[in-house]
């Protein structure tokens, strides 16, 4: 009993709940470099959402339809009958301001509206108005207020300020959470059409080519094939990736970052060392051309679209007759497959219970979804001793980890990065606690904040986490931010030049490429990125000056 | 310099009020957060902000040297350039150190007749602000910078690698010499 405080110590306890009250009265002002563009008519209407029409959020007229406040009270009306729990968010928030100082983005900008508490009572307020009799009669004394075309700006501008990432929740003594109160705000607002490009146009790609940037199976594939080569000049070993291989065990899909946009693409050549290192042990895995995304931006539009999006993988899983799905390092994508999939398209029941095909490690947190996440998958090969591994040759690298929102606070994934990452490099060093594991502090542009036009909220919201990372770098001499995310790995590098540019990206996958010995390999003198090795710094710049006399010597033929 | 010594026996006061009148450029609740929370981790800014005006003071004590200026700026700068402040309002901090020594010393300045020496320190702080305002430039254009890369870097690979882009080749020149 020693630990229970006294009533006199208990007294002693200095708080004071936010003031929250003033912001009524001050209407939002919407600024560039925090907005984002708004959705393209031609992407809301492939995917038949509501409203297209070509419009911006710094015009004064946003081009709402006539009847908008009747959808959306009707809206909302419908989704209180439809989620419980948003209804019990509504209505328990004492405010006690326990959330208030733990988001990224009031941390890093200071707008008290990015308080999570103040940006659940956006909404709040007009459910207050709405549906309570206390906001019926006593309207803002009980704070409620009416809706009007401010306030909907005011929504748009703050519900897309917020990553999702779930932070404020950890923390939230009645387990509020204020990122699925951004979910449905964000619903709503799609609702009349108003949403930003960089989420609407990847949904409409997604649907229609199966990944966020449109791409087409053939540049698919030969990005892979080009990446076979790339591995094949470091390592001198081919290997052979398959796609769309009907019959085959495992269906293998990844964010589309991964294959597109750099550091991602070191990521993806480990994914296919790694898969060809476990051939010959068993591995009968495939790549698709058409589930070509692990993403799920249609999860930052509505649950719908989001139901639609997730659908495609398992569709292709379906076609293909696998028995179950590897899923690469990604985020939100497993926040999507953990905790919504079994309800959206679940039960899978043409897939079965995944089990590795190496160490015989049934999966059983995946029963239901059939799908595993590729860090849990390697974090057992290594388990189970099934990798023989170089980490010296990761020696150039201090690595930090980041976890991501999603896998830590989503899905509970924390040790087996850090597993995996301490069996393929020297030189970790964590972050200070309050910044990692359940704590972590997001990337800042997740849940499609991730666009280039609102880089100022992306660097302020990026602060906490970045402020972590130059801890390290100037303790330990830290020079690689390592992740499971793509959406991290296409925003670190941004915000890492902006605060700490001598810190790099890493995806772990990439750490596991460079460290895995291969059957046959030639003695490896780089990283997959083509730089030295740790000592191999001379032996490199010799190949170097052979490679260019070599090309000299061609010019003159 | 006895106008340096004072400065110095008032070091604490001198900061507690710049770091309030700083941190009056933020809403009541966020000013209160950032006072409060001494955790340099949970409260980047505020700490961040607290720590570094202590050392801008010590240096402009000693001189103004733009070498050592800019990098403690800079940590100040940076974060400010990306919070909701004009230009202007995001570097008046460098000013604002003025106003709260004149009325923190205003007694002992008239008596021991300081205001030449006085006139001297403000205008280190004119210099100060003037690196600030360079330094604010810096962090902006990098904005814009990291801005106009990140559409480039996104899908640039992928051309290169579905060669869809044909760029000149290094050895060109060299060939047309030759041919």
């Amino acid at each position: 009993m020693s630990d229970v405080p006294k009533p006199e110590e208990l007294a002693k306890v200095d708080h004071t709940s936010p003031l929250i009250t003033g912001w009524m009265n001050s209407p939002v002002e919407i600024k560039k470099g925090v907005a984002c563009y708004a959705g393209k008519p031609k992407n809301l209407e492939y995917v038949g959402l509501p409203n297209p029409r070509e419009w911006s959020p710094l015009d004064e007229d946003w081009k709402l339809p006539d009847n908008w406040k009747e959808i959306i009270l009707d809206g909302l009306r419908e989704r209180l009958e439809r989620f419980r729990s948003l209804k019990i968010f509504m209505d328990i928030c004492v405010r006690c301001g326990a959330c208030a100082d733990k988001c990224h983005f009031f941390i890093g900008g200071g707008d008290p509206r990015n308080m999570p508490v103040l940006r659940a009572e956006l909404l709040r307020s007009i459910y207050r108005r709405e549906y309570t009799t206390a906001g019926k009669i006593m309207g803002k004394f009980a704070g409620a207020r009416d809706l009007t075309v401010d306030v909907l700006k005011e929504w748009w501008y703050y519900f897309f300020q917020c990553t999702e990432c779930r932070r404020c929740s950890v923390f939230c003594p009645y387990g509020i959470d204020t990122a699925e109160i951004t979910i449905i705000g964000r619903e709503l607002l799609n609702l009349v059409g108003l949403n930003i490009d960089w989420i609407s146009a990847p949904v409409a790609n997604c649907y229609r080519t199966g990944n966020h940037l449109g791409i087409q199976p053939h540049a698919y594939k030969d990005m892979l094939d080009f990446f076979v080569d790339d591995i094949e000049e470091i390592t001198g070993v081919k290997m052979e990736p398959s796609f769309n291989r009907k019959g085959a065990e495992i269906l293998f899909i990844t964010p589309s970052g991964d294959v597109f946009a750099d550091p991602g693409t070191y990521t993806c050549m480990g994914y296919i060392m790694l898969f060809h290192y476990l051939q010959k042990m068993g591995l009968d895995i495939t790549w698709s051309t058409y589930a070509s995304e692990g993403g799920n931006f249609g999860y930052f539009t509505s649950h719908e679209m989001a139901k639609r999006l997730n659908a495609k993988m398992y569709a292709e899983a379906k076609r293909l007759g696998v028995k179950w799905i590897l899923g690469g390092e990604c985020g939100h994508m497993w926040r999507v497959i953990n905790q919504y999939m079994d309800t959206f398209n679940g039960p899978a029941d043409f897939l079965e219970e995944p089990v590795s095909p190496i160490t015989g490690t049934k999966f059983e947190n995946a029963k239901g979804t059939k799908m595993v996440h590729i860090i849990e998958f390697t974090a057992d090969l290594i388990k189970h001793n099934k990798l023989k591994l170089d980490p010296s040759r990761n020696d150039n690298l201090k690595v930090t980890f980041h976890d991501s929102c999603n896998p830590a606070r989503g899905m509970g994934l924390l040790e087996e990065p850090r597993y995996v990452i301490k069996n393929v490099c020297n030189n970790f060093y964590e972050m200070p606690e309050n910044t990692i594991r359940e704590l972590t502090f997001c990337c800042g542009g997740g849940a499609g904040l991730n666009a280039g036009e609102d880089m100022e909220l992306r660097m302020r919201g990026g602060l906490p986490r970045a402020n972590a990372v130059k801890h390290v770098h100037e303790k330990y001499g830290v020079n690689m931010l390592a992740c499971i995310c793509a959406i991290d790995r296409a925003v670190f590098p941004d915000l890492m030049q902006y605060w700490i540019p001598e810190v790099g990206v890493i995806g772990v996958h990439e750490m596991i490429g460079n460290a895995l010995i291969l059957e046959g390999e030639k003695e490896r003198t780089t990283d997959l990125r083509s730089e030295p090795l740790h000592g191999m710094e001379e032996v490199e710049e010799a190949e170097e000056v052979k490679k260019e006399e070599k090309v000299e010597e061609n010019k003159d033929v | 310099m006895k106008l340096e010594k004072l400065l110095l026996q008032n070091r604490t006061i001198i900061l507690k009020r710049w770091l309030d009148s700083i941190l009056e450029s933020y809403s009541s609740d966020t000013k209160r957060f950032l006072k409060k929370q001494s955790d340099q981790f949970a409260n980047p800014v505020g700490q961040t902000i607290s720590k570094e005006i202590g050392n801008l003071f010590q240096e402009l004590l000693e001189g103004v040297d733009p070498a050592r200026l800019s990098p403690i700026l800079d940590r100040i700068v940076r974060i400010r350039a990306v919070q909701d402040f004009s230009p202007s309002q995001a570097i008046f901090f460098v000013f604002q150190l003025k106003g709260v020594i004149r009325k923190e010393l205003n007694k002992e300045i008239r008596e021991n007749r300081l205001s030449d020496e006085l006139a001297e320190f403000e205008s280190r702080i004119d210099d100060m602000a003037l690196i600030a305002f360079d330094v604010y430039m810096r962090c902006r254009e990098k904005i814009y910078e990291i801005s106009a890369n990140q559409a480039k870097n996104q899908v640039s690979r992928l051309l290169q690698r579905a060669g869809l882009i044909s760029e000149v080749p290094e050895w060109e020149p060299h060939q047309k010499e030759t041919t």
